[in-house]
C-alpha cells in the first residue's frame, strides 16, 4: 500500500462561464491533516464536493489506496469511507442528536429500531474523541458548536476514515475552535485522514501537516506547514505580497446615531433574549458587541434592524423612536444591516447578482421610474460594485446568487449595504467566510465608513477583528450587557472572563 | 445564437413532458381501440387542423379561458403561492359578467360588454383576494381556503342563478342569454376562421377574447419582470425572509398577488360566458369549472412564464379540439375524455416530477454546504 490514502489527480471541473478546478492534483496521506487554502472562489468547495460525489469532474481521476474509484454520489463516498462536514449543517431540527447521528444507517431488528446499541456506540465515540453531546436533546435546542460535533459524530459513526471539513471554524467561537482543533488532532492521531478548508492561517499553522494552495481554480503548490510561514502561505494564495496591518485614524465622535434604551426582546423560552440593554453608538464610532454565541447578540441586531419585535424599551435613531417602525422606514432613515444569516435574510438565491445588489434600493429614484425598474441602471450599479468589492463569479452581474462561492456571496451583501451610504451600519459577523485579502479590504472599508462619520455596530465572534476595528466594546452575557470597555483597555483574557459570565459589573 | 440555445434548453422540459403525455395517451388508445389507435393519434395531433380554419378558430376559442386561468395559477406561483382556487374565481367572475350582460342593457354599445367583462374580473378579484386576506392576517393556508371557496363559489352561483328571474333559463337549467351588446365582439376574426360549405359560412366561435387574453399575458409579463411591484412579488415568492429584510410589505404582496390571480380567473369566466345565444352558458350542476384546473396544467407546462403559458394553453386547446374529432373513429366520448385528460395531466405531472427530481438533486448539491437556502 502506498503512502497516500486518497489521490485526486488532474481534476478539472467547468461550470458555465468558469473553470472552477483546472488540472488540480491533491494527495492526502493517511493520518495527516491537510489544509486547503485559497481565495474566495478559488475552487476549494468544488474540489471537495467532487471528492464527496456531489459533482462529477470533467476530467481527472480519483484513487483510493492507489486504486481508481468512481464516486457518483455521496453514498459512494460513504462506502469508501469519505465523510464531509458542510459549512451549513444538514441536520434534521426536530430530531434528537442521536436520531440525527444514526439517520440513514439505522440498525433494525424485525423492523424495530435498535436504539440501545446505537446509543452505546455514540457514547463510546463521543468519549473517545472528546466530542461532548447530549444524545437526547433536539437539534433545535443545542448550540451551533454542538451541532457541529453531531456532524462529526455522524462521520465517525459511519466509520469514515477520510474526513472533509469545509470551513468548520467559520461559525464557532474561539473556545469552540480551540476544542475542534484538539478533536481533529486526536482523530488524525487515531489514523483518520483529514481535509480541512479554512481562511484562517493561524489555524492551519496550529493543526495542519501540509497545505495545498489554490488560486483561481489552479493549484499553486502543496507545502509542509511546519516550514512555511503564514506570510508565505498568504502570498502563494493571492499571488503577491500582502499587507497584514491596517491603519486606524483617530476620529472624533459626533452625535449619537443609535440610542438603545432598556431594550428587552423576547426569547424562544421564558427568559428574555435581550434584557434591559442600553447603549449609544455615535457618528464616527465602531461599537462592538462581543459574547459567546447565543447570548442575545443576534436578537439584539434583529430587533434594531426591525426583523424581531421589541418587548419593551426603545430604540432611537437620530433622536427618532423607531422601536415599532417598519423595516422599510428604518432602511430609508439610513440603517444598513449585514445580517448574520446570509441565506435566510441576506440574499434571494434564485435572483441573479444584479438583482440581489438592488435588494435595498430597487425602489429608489436612481433605479426606478414610475414603478418600472431601470434595468440598465441596475446593471450599472452591479458592475460598479462587482469591480469595487472584487466580487468574483462566473457570469458577472448575471450570475445566479445560488451558484456563487460562499465568500463571494458575503462580499455581495457587504457591497450592497455599504453602497447604501447608511448612517448606521449593523454588521453581524461581516467577514465570516472571507479570505484574508477580502477581510482586510472589508476592514478598511468599515474604517473608511467610520472616518466618514458613520456609526457602526459590529457584532463579531472574532476577537482579532474586534480589537482591529472597535472603539468601544460591550460584552453581552445571557442577554445582559455585563461590561463596557474602551478598546484600548480590553485584553482577550479580560473579555474572556466577562463573556463566560465569571466576572460581572453593572454597566 | 447563445440566446437561442438557452431558450431551447429552457423549453425542452416542456417539450419532453408533452411527448411523454402524448405517448401515455397513445397507450390508452391502443388498449381501447387498437385498430384505430394510430390514425387516432394523427387526429389528436392534427387538432383544429382536422377541420380547416374553423377548427383553428375553435382552438383559439378554447385556449382563451385557459390562458387566463394558466396566468392566474402561474402568477400566484411566481409569488410563492399555489392558487388552486381558479375554478371558484372563474365561476364567480362568470356570474357577475352574466348578470351585467343580462341586466345592464342601459349601457350603450361597446360599453356593455366591456363593463360586463370588467365586473367579472372584479368579482374574481374579490374571490382571490379573500384567499390572500385569510393568508396574510389569519395565516390560513391558501390551498385550503381556495378549495373551500371553490365550492362556496360553485354552490353560491348555482343558488343565485336559480333564485334569479332574469338570469335563469329554467327549461335548460342554465343561465339565460346575455344581451347581444354584451357578447364579446368578433373583431373581424369571423372573417378569418370559417369554413365554406357551399355558400354557407360556417364560422368558428373565436372572438376578441383571445386577443384580450394574449394582451393580458403580455401585461402580466411586463408587470412581473419590469416593475418594482413584480420584483417585490418575486422576492417574496423566492425568499420571504429576504423580502422582509428588504422592507417589502409581505402581507400587501400576498393580498395583491392573490387579488390579481383572482382577477385573471374572473376574466376567464367573463370571456367564456359573454357569448351570443349559441355560445356557452353556466349549467346549474354540481361540477367545478374544469378550466380552473386546466389552468394548473397550463401553468406547469408553461413553466409559469406568461408567454410560455400562451403556448401551453394553445397546445392543450389543440389536443382537446383534436380529441373531439376522435368520435369519427368510433372512440367513445368517455374514452376520449380519458385520453385527453391523460395527455394533459401526464404532461403536467411528468414536468412536476422532473422539477421534484431536480430540486432533490439540487438539494443534494446544496449538501455541499455552500448553497443551502434558508428553508
Ligand atoms: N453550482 C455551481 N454552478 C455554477 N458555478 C459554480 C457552482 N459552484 C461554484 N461555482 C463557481 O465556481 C467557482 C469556485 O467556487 P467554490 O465554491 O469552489 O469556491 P471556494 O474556493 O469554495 O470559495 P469560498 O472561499 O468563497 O467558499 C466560483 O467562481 C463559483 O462561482
Ligand atoms: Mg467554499
Amino acid at each position: 500500500m502506498g503512502e497516500y490514502i486518497i489521490e485526486m489527480l488532474n481534476i478539472t471541473k467547468d461550470f458555465p462561464g468558469i473553470r472552477a478546478n483546472d488540472n488540480i492534483s491533491l494527495q492526502l496521506k493517511k493520518g495527516e491533516i491537510h489544509a486547503l487554502l485559497g481565495e474566495n472562489g478559488a475552487g476549494k468547495s468544488t474540489l471537495m464536493s467532487i471528492l464527496f460525489g456531489l459533482y462529477k469532474p470533467d476530467a481527472g481521476r480519483i484513487l483510493k489506496n492507489g486504486k481508481e474509484v468512481n464516486i457518483n454520489d455521496p453514498n459512494d463516498a460513504n462506502r469508501l469511507g469519505i465523510g464531509m462536514v458542510h459549512q451549513h449543517f444538514k441536520l434534521v431540527h426536530n430530531f434528537t442528536v442521536l436520531e440525527n447521528i444514526i439517520l440513514g444507517v439505522e440498525t433494525t431488528e424485525r423492523g424495530v429500531l435498535k436504539m440501545g446499541a446505537a446509543r452505546d456506540k455514540v457514547v463510546e465515540l463521543s468519549e473517545r474523541y472528546g466530542l461532548k453531546v447530549e444524545p437526547d436533546l433536539l437539534i433545535s435546542d443545542i448550540t451551533v458548536g454542538m451541532q457541529q460535533r453531531v456532524e462529526i459524530l455522524k462521520m465517525l459513526y459511519r466509520d469514515n476514515e477520510i474526513l472533509i471539513f469545509d470551513e468548520p471554524t467559520a461559525v464557532l467561537t474561539p473556545q469552540e475552535i480551540e476544542e475542534l482543533m484538539l478533536v481533529m488532532r486526536g482523530m488524525a492521531d487515531e489514523g483518520k485522514s483529514i481535509l480541512f478548508i479554512t481562511h484562517k492561517l493561524e489555524e492551519i499553522k496550529k493543526v495542519a501537516d501540509r497545505c495545498t494552495v489554490l488560486r483561481k481554480g489552479k493549484m499553486v503548490a502543496t507545502v509542509p506547514v511546519a516550514t512555511t510561514t503564514v506570510e508565505e502561505m498568504a502570498e502563494m494564495m493571492v499571488g503577491r505580497k500582502m499587507r497584514f496591518t491596517i491603519d486606524k485614524d483617530e476620529v472624533s465622535l459626533g452625535k449619537p446615531v443609535l440610542s438603545v434604551d432598556n431594550l428587552c426582546v423576547k426569547g424562544a423560552h421564558e427568559k428574555n433574549a435581550v434584557n434591559n440593554v442600553s447603549f449609544d453608538v455615535h457618528e464616527g464610532e465602531i461599537v462592538c458587541i462581543v459574547g459567546i454565541d447565543g447570548n442575545g447578540q443576534s436578537e439584539l441586531a434583529y430587533a434594531i434592524a426591525g426583523l424581531m419585535d421589541v418587548a419593551s424599551g426603545s430604540i432611537k435613531f437620530m433622536g427618532e423612536d423607531i422601536s415599532r417602525a417598519t423595516v422599510r422606514t428604518r432602511n430609508d432613515l439610513g440603517l444598513a444591516h449585514i445580517p448574520e444569516d446570509r441565506y435566510k435574510y441576506g440574499l434571494v438565491l434564485d435572483f441573479d447578482l444584479q438583482q440581489n445588489l438592488a435588494l435595498k434600493n430597487y425602489y429608489a429614484p436612481e433605479l426606478q421610474n414610475r414603478g418600472f425598474i431601470n434595468y440598465p441602471a441596475v446593471r450599472e450599479q452591479a458592475d460598479m460594485l462587482i469591480e469595487k468589492f472584487d466580487i468574483r463569479s462566473a457570469q458577472g452581474a448575471d450570475t445566479m446568487a445560488r451558484s456563487m462561492s460562499g465568500g463571494n456571496q458575503q462580499k455581495a451583501i457587504i457591497a450592497r449595504e455599504i453602497n447604501a451610504d447608511p448612517k448606521l451600519l449593523i454588521a453581524v459577523q461581516p467577514t465570516r467566510g472571507l479570505d484574508v485579502g477580502a477581510m482586510m479590504y472589508i476592514h478598511e472599508q468599515l474604517l473608511q465608513q467610520r472616518k466618514e462619520g458613520k456609526a457602526i455596530l459590529l457584532i463579531s465572534l472574532e476577537l482579532d477583528e474586534v480589537f482591529q476595528l472597535s472603539d468601544r466594546i460591550l460584552v453581552i452575557y445571557e442577554g445582559n450587557i455585563v461590561a463596557q470597555l474602551a478598546a484600548k483597555d480590553a485584553t482577550p483574557q479580560l473579555l474572556g472572563l466577562y463573556m463566560a459570565g465569571s466576572k460581572g459589573e453593572s454597566a | 445564437m447563445n440566446k437561442i440555445k438557452k431558450w431551447l434548453l429552457s423549453i425542452s422540459p416542456s417539450l419532453i413532458a408533452i411527448l411523454s403525455g402524448v405517448f401515455a395517451g397513445f397507450i390508452i388508445m391502443l388498449i381501447s381501440n387498437p385498430a384505430n389507435a394510430f390514425s387516432g393519434l394523427i387526429v389528436i395531433l392534427k387538432g383544429g387542423w382536422n377541420s380547416g380554419m374553423k377548427g383553428v378558430g375553435q382552438v383559439l376559442y378554447f385556449a382563451t379561458p385557459i390562458i387566463l386561468t394558466g396566468l392566474s395559477v402561474g402568477f400566484a406561483f411566481k409569488t410563492g403561492m399555489f392558487n388552486i382556487g381558479a375554478s371558484g374565481q372563474l365561476v364567480v367572475g362568470a356570474l357577475a359578467s352574466i348578470y351585467v350582460g343580462i341586466n345592464w342593457t342601459f349601457l350603450p354599445g361597446h360599453l356593455h360588454w366591456i363593463v360586463a367583462m370588467l365586473m367579472g374580473t372584479l368579482a374574481g378579484m374579490v374571490w382571490g383576494m379573500l384567499v390572500g386576506l385569510l393568508k396574510a392576517y389569519r395565516n390560513v393556508n391558501e390551498v385550503i381556503s381556495a378549495i373551500m371557496l371553490n365550492y362556496i363559489g360553485m354552490y353560491g352561483v348555482n343558488y343565485l342563478i336559480k333564485s334569479s328571474n332574469s338570469m335563469y333559463d329554467i327549461l335548460r337549467n342554465q343561465t339565460a342569454n346575455v344581451a347581444a351588446s354584451a357578447a364579446i365582439p368578433k373583431a373581424g376574426l369571423d372573417n378569418i376562421f370559417y369554413n365554406l360549405i357551399g355558400k354557407f359560412k360556417d364560422v368558428s366561435s373565436v372572438n376578441a377574447g383571445i386577443i384580450i387574453a394574449v394582451v393580458v399575458a403580455i401585461i402580466i409579463h411586463i408587470l412581473l419582470n419590469r416593475t418594482t411591484f413584480g420584483y417585490e412579488l418575486k422576492a417574496c415568492g423566492h425568499n420571504r425572509y429576504a423580502s422582509q429584510y428588504a422592507g417589502v410589505n409581505e402581507n400587501r404582496a400576498i393580498i395583491l398577488s392573490m387579488a390579481i390571480a383572482g382577477a385573471l380567473s374572473g376574466m376567464a369566466g367573463a370571456l367564456m360566458f359573454l357569448a351570443p345565444p349559441s355560445g356557452m352558458h353556466i349549467h346549474v350542476q354540481e361540477v367545478l369549472a374544469p378550466q380552473g384546473f386546466n389552468g394548473i396544467a397550463v401553468a406547469l407546462l408553461g413553466l409559469s412564464h406568461p408567454i410560455g403559458i400562451i403556448f401551453a394553453a394553445l397546445f392543450i386547446a389543440h389536443i382537446t379540439v383534436g380529441g373531439g374529432y376522435l368520435q369519427s373513429l368510433r372512440y367513445m366520448r368517455e374514452i376520449i375524455d380519458i385520453i385527453i385528460g391523460l395527455i394533459i395531466y401526464f404532461s403536467a405531472f411528468s414536468l412536476l416530477m422532473r422539477n421534484i427530481v431536480l430540486r432533490a438533486t439540487r438539494k443534494r448539491k446544496q449538501y455541499a454546504g455552500e448553497e443551502e437556502a434558508g428553508v
